[in-house]
């Protein structure tokens, strides 16, 4: 059955089965591959995406679920890595291997257009579900929080 | 099916069918003239110059094992063939910093390309061991100097000017007022001889400008912010479909029979079939679901009936392992170092000076964030791989082997990989891939799931240890004694080795004073698969040397941190106990590291009620380290609260990249100590998830400090050894504050209940 939903600003129509992860239908049939598979079970965070703007673990979101809904990926965050979460990313030199980097991102903009101006216990509280094993958590944190400055300079959330 | 796989740390595995060494240079030329300076990483370095259009000379030993090459075209345009592999270390960052540093270029616009998977002109191509800057550093040195020799005798020549009167910077030379680009110099410098790379004058450490300069941000981390970054699984290619395999989850057990007419019954699934173990790589086999997609085949998968075999390990569990292990210690071992009469000094040592205890270590594993995967294409005219490998060379030959083809017909491309940690050493995945896709007419892409990953790993060995010891009224060791066993690596990967050479690390060399020292070994026969794990041995011996000498330490009546630089003494060279080739260790960096380490932790000074601080330091992969950690302990629970770590690497390439590798290290040598296990029951591993694995979390991370010892000596390793000194600064931080000694990991809240 076929499921139309806006994905990264575009209309986009998939035909899979209904139980099909997000996950699987933005690496496979759309070849978004930014996405990560990490765990399967939303364990460990490098599957998220935002739907309708709330950060979300694709990898047990059913694609009959995201039927007219909003869908945004790390692609589709900035054509020029122009996010201030990017920016700040890039800042700290977060990313080791990089492959949690997708999730880790996402979970941190949804965060922050919440909670604009977190304290750092809120950024552990609010980061702490998505594994890193590179161990790039320090320098996460203060990515968090400087992009939360540069937000604000920038006269709020995007 | 049978193969023969050697040790990937060691040598290049296969023997590559003959290559034309002119064909690769002509290949690496595309167009017009190009200077090519081939080095050598392991022996004596050797140099080519080439034209597209000539023959290159013969190299100078008939078969070199090049492992890299610099490349300067005529538009200026500087490549560095790496045979190395980004996992998140940043080579592809440090590497041209080194190069650069000599060859008088902006690192920046230094190219890295990987390096064609020809052992015998790249050698080696294995990314491990904590050696792909230490093992570069001087050879790419030594090919950027010559190669800026040739280019300033090139312009010294076109000017009639002393090469002495000309000067470079970022690829311009000049001298009175004329300057020339490399690229303008490149076809004259290309026809000079090349100067004996060992005897190319180097800058001397203090003119650097590159190396160890601070703020440089590494190349690949843009890509790695926006999902443009592809590693392994994220191989696209038309036509490609995807895989998994069921194998058996008891280890060594194969299949019996399987039915599956349910799965090839869902739509989307193209073929299931059998594939068969290959032992030497220990590939376990089992049942191949192809499909449209990573869903379908996974759902494809869940529809396979199987018996199995389960194979001679499945009574197997940790508890097994476990009296195994009590059995081994209780009984008298094989002698590996000993030193004057520890057992008599022991025994004539008063009870109170006395300190015995036993620690334990479990299985780990590797658990990269990219579970495992590979894109194989089988062709008439070859076979493509795309691997995120950290031996890519042996996926190369595995393959070539499965497939029935020659080697130089196995193209491999390695990917970016979503965390090694060892694990991507093994050829298993690959060969699976392989096995898959020489029956399919299309590229095909094998996933394994994060269980597949997970409960079939090759993990860090368990392993038990007995230390005893004593201290004397003077304070110093007066013997030290430890019985070890463990589930070694050496037994799965090096039979020619003694098994105890895999596993027991520093306590070869102990580099505390004592007059009595005993190292005794045996194996614990076991079915569970292991090899390589961040920092190896180190992981296990480090946090038992560290723990035990802070328990004599207390035994002493010192302060842990005093205690260690007593017994660590004047500067000495402890030699290797049994290897006599191996570097000594240098006790006067050891107590550098300490002292740093010390400092800036502020040990001794007051610290606020219900904390304590802990220190640790070892050797590992030729490089110093030291911890002084910070800990609470509430309700049980250790809180790590800060980290500071001292680290003597040699001269620092990249320093902001050191501080990661060490921030990466205290995090995953804290889940060990802390969170992770593998338990084995039923022959089976437990864990297969991160709901049961679980791993330090952003809340539990602790404040870290990373200080680097100032040093022109050659660098050594860091992505490995600042783990072995996490855990034994943690628990010695622990004991200060609760007098509750941990000696098994990971801890357990009712450990300190």
């Amino acid at each position: 059955m076929p499921v139309t939903f806006e994905l990264n600003g575009r209309s986009t129509t998939v035909d899979v089965s209904p139980e099909t992860p997000l996950l699987w239908v933005l690496r496979d049939t759309l070849n978004l591959t930014g996405t990560k598979y990490g765990c399967g079970i939303a364990a460990c965070g490098a599957c998220t995406v935002h739907i309708d703007g709330e950060a979300a673990r694709s990898c047990v979101y059913p694609i009959s679920s995201v039927s007219a809904k909003r869908v945004t990926t790390i692609e589709g965050l900035s054509m020029d890595r122009s996010h201030p979460v990017q920016e700040a990313w890039i800042e700290a030199q977060a990313p080791q291997c990089g492959y949690c980097q997708s999730g880790q991102i996402m979970t941190a903009v949804a965060f922050l257009k919440k909670t604009p101006s977190p304290t750092p216990q809120q950024v552990d509280a609010a980061m702490s579900d998505n594994i890193c094993r590179c161990g790039t958590a320090q320098r996460i944190r203060k990515a968090v929080l400087h992009a939360s400055e540069l937000m604000q300079a920038q006269g709020g959330a995007r | 099916m049978s193969t023969t796989i050697e040790r990937p740390k060691t040598q290049p595995l296969f023997k590559t069918d003959d290559l034309s060494r002119r064909g690769l240079l002509k290949s690496a030329s595309t167009a017009g003239t190009a200077l090519l300076i081939g080095f050598n990483f392991s022996t004596a370095a050797t140099a080519q110059t080439s034209e597209n259009d000539k023959p290159a000379e013969k190299p100078k030993a008939p078969v070199s094992p090049f492992e890299s090459w610099v490349r300067i075209d005529e538009t200026g345009q500087v490549t560095l063939l790496s045979g190395r592999s980004e996992m998140g270390q940043g080579i592809s960052t440090a590497l041209p910093m080194v190069l650069a540093e000599e060859l008088g270029v902006d690192w920046r616009g230094i190219k890295v390309a990987q390096a064609p998977n020809d052992a015998r002109l790249f050698g080696n191509q294995g990314t491990g061991g904590s050696g792909s800057v230490a093992e570069s550093f001087t050879p790419l040195r030594q090919a950027g100097a010559a190669a800026r020799l040739m280019l300033v005798s090139a312009a010294a020549r076109r000017w009639s000017v002393d090469p002495s009167a000309c000067s470079v910077k970022n690829g311009v030379v000049s001298a009175g007022g004329r300057s020339a680009t490399y690229a303008d110099l490149v076809a004259d410098a290309a026809k000079l001889p090349v100067p004996d790379l060992k005897k190319v004058p180097l800058k001397k450490p203090e003119d650097f400008e590159i190396i160890g300069k601070e703020s440089i941000q590494r190349k690949d981390i843009p890509s790695k912010t926006d999902g443009s970054a592809r590693f392994g699984i994220d191989v696209r290619l038309p036509g490609m479909v995807y895989a998994m395999v069921e194998r058996c989850p008891t280890f060594g057990g194969r299949v019996a029979s399987f039915d599956a007419t349910k799965a090839k019954a869902i739509p989307g699934v193209i073929d299931v079939f059998e594939i068969p173990a290959i032992e030497d790589i220990h590939s376990w086999g089992g049942v191949a679901v192809v499909a449209n997609s990573t869903y379908t085949a996974m759902q494809a998968r869940k529809a396979l009936k199987i018996e199995w075999n389960s194979g001679p390990h499945a009574a197997e569990s940790s508890e097994s392992i476990r009296k195994e292990f009590r059995r081994l210690v209780d009984s008298p071992m094989k002698v590996v170092v000993n030193q004057g009469d520890a057992e008599a000094a022991i025994s004539s040592a008063p009870q109170e000076y006395k300190v015995e205890a036993d620690y334990e270590l479990p299985f780990q594993a590797h658990a990269t964030m990219e579970p495992m995967n590979c894109t194989v294409h089988v062709r008439k005219d070859g076979v493509e791989v795309w691997a995120p490998a950290q031996g890519p060379e042996l996926t190369q030959g595995t393959v070539a082997q499965v497939c029935g083809v020659p080697v130089d017909k196995v193209k491999v491309n390695t990917t970016l990989m979503g965390g090694g940690f060892g694990r991507r050493y093994q050829a298993d995945f690959g060969v699976e891939a392989a096995q898959i896709a020489k029956r399919i007419p299309h590229p095909v892409q094998l996933v394994w799931s994060r269980e597949d990953d997970m409960t079939h790993d090759f993990y860090r060995p368990a392993s038990y240890h007995r230390l005893s010891g004593a201290v004397d009224s003077q304070g110093n060791i007066l013997a030290w004694k430890h019985k070890s066993t463990s589930t070694p690596i050496s037994e799965w990967w090096d039979k020619a080795g003694t098994p105890e050479s895999s596993e027991l690390g520093l306590s070869f060399q102990n580099p505390y004073m004592t007059k009595n020292y005993r190292l005794e070994y045996l194996p614990t026969a076991s079915g569970v698969p292991r090899a390589w794990w961040r920092s190896v041995e180190a992981s296990s011996i480090g946090f038992v040397m560290e723990s035990y000498i802070d328990e004599l330490a207390h035994a002493a009546g010192a302060d842990p941190y005093e205690f260690r630089l007593r017994q660590l003494g004047r500067a000495r060279k402890v030699p290797h106990g049994v290897e006599k080739n191996e570097a000594p260790v240098d006790t006067d960096r050891m107590r550098g590291v300490l002292e740093l380490a010390a400092q800036k932790a502020g040990w001794g000074s007051a610290l606020p009620q219900g904390r304590a601080r802990g220190i640790a330091c070892h050797y590992s992969f030729h490089s110093y380290t030291a911890n002084v950690a910070e800990v609470s302990v509430e309700k049980g629970q250790v809180r790590v609260h800060r980290i500071v770590t001292a680290v003597d690497i040699g001269v620092p390439v990249h320093p902001d990249g050191i501080r990661a590798q060490v921030e990466s290290a205290i995090v995953y040598g804290l889940t060990a100590a802390m969170k992770s296990q593998i338990t084995i029951k039923n022959g089976a591993a437990v864990e297969a998830n991160f709901n049961r694995f679980t791993t330090l979390r952003m809340d539990e991370t602790p404040e870290m400090e990373v200080h680097i010892v100032p040093s022109i000596l050659p660098p050594t390793g860091i992505g490995e050894p600042a783990l072995p000194v996490v855990a034994p600064a943690v628990f010695n931080a622990v004991f200060a504050l609760t007098g509750k000694r941990v000696r098994r990991l990971p801890v357990m809240a009712t450990d300190l209940a």
